[in-house]
């Protein structure tokens, strides 16, 4: 089955970018495609490079990098939501005159239309979210 | 798999206080492009979304409503409103903006956008669609 897979709350502050990686995870191990991750709302806190959670904890940004370079995932940040965050790639960054991005590797910025394009493309939605 | 699936926003919060309204209007009018059958559903404190008289001026934040009238322009003409969670607000079908859009199949006629239904319908409604989102 085709799985898109939506997540809609920040990380740390919320489970939903925790329980969305154990999902895609546990899908794709039992041979679902999930062609799509799409971060929304505070889901695209996610991507940011610069988290640097304690030493003990998960670091979630880097389980998603992790996971998205041995499956080839496609994570999509919405780039309405990220530029009002302060989430920004180099091409962004360079466009809006700002003197740093931050997105990490694994993840690329995009606009809303992907997220209908994978409610179209895909058999099932799942919404991670408060 | 038909081209067209049948896409439902639900909407449940309040306009103001959180952003999950805003950006949800802001994926529907993304959305609008995709010619996908488009319904918008409001329930819990998401009735108040829909409120005439909004003014938010005194908390600095922008005042999004008078959007919802421009959805008819793409072709979102169906809002489906849940008749107890207006109740339990105390408030009524009067209490909402007049949101119209033109019927193209019934020579442009004027028609409200506005549905009034039972939480019993709007299950039936939720039921009936291929893709669900949620705000």
């Amino acid at each position: 089955m085709k799985i898109g897979v939506v997540v809609s709350e920040g990380p740390y502050t919320h489970q939903a970018a925790d329980s969305a990686y154990h999902f895609v995870k546990a899908a794709l191990d039992k041979g679902h495609e999930v062609p799509r991750v799409f971060f929304y709302h505070d889901g695209v806190n996610v991507s940011t490079r610069l988290s640097v959670p304690p030493q003990d904890e998960r670091n979630i940004q880097q389980n998603w990098t992790a996971l998205a370079k041995e499956h080839g995932l496609d994570l999509v940040v919405c780039i309405a939501a990220a530029q009002r965050r302060g989430l920004l790639d180099e091409n962004e960054a360079r466009r809006q005159g700002k003197d740093a991005n931050n997105i990490a590797e694994g993840f690329r910025i995009s606009g809303l239309g992907q997220l209908i394009e994978m409610g179209i493309q895909t058999d099932r939605l799942v919404t991670f979210g408060d | 798999m038909s081209d067209v699936k049948r896409f439902l926003y639900v909407n449940r919060k309040a306009p103001y206080g959180t952003i999950y309204a805003l950006e949800s209007l802001e994926v529907v009018l993304i959305g609008a492009a995709f010619d996908q059958d488009v319904s918008l559903a409001f329930l819990d404190d998401g009735v108040f979304q829909l409120t005439k008289g909004q003014n938010t001026e005194a908390i600095g934040v922008k005042n999004f409503s008078p959007t919802f009238r421009a959805l008819g322009d793409y072709e979102v003409t169906k809002l489906y409103v849940e008749m107890e969670s207006l109740e339990e607000r105390g408030l009524t079908e009067d209490d909402l903006q007049n949101i119209m859009y033109e019927d193209e199949d019934d020579d442009w006629k004027e028609k409200p956008s506005i549905r009034t239904v039972s939480r019993a319908e709007m299950a039936g409604i939720m039921a009936d669609q291929d893709v669900v989102l949620s705000f």
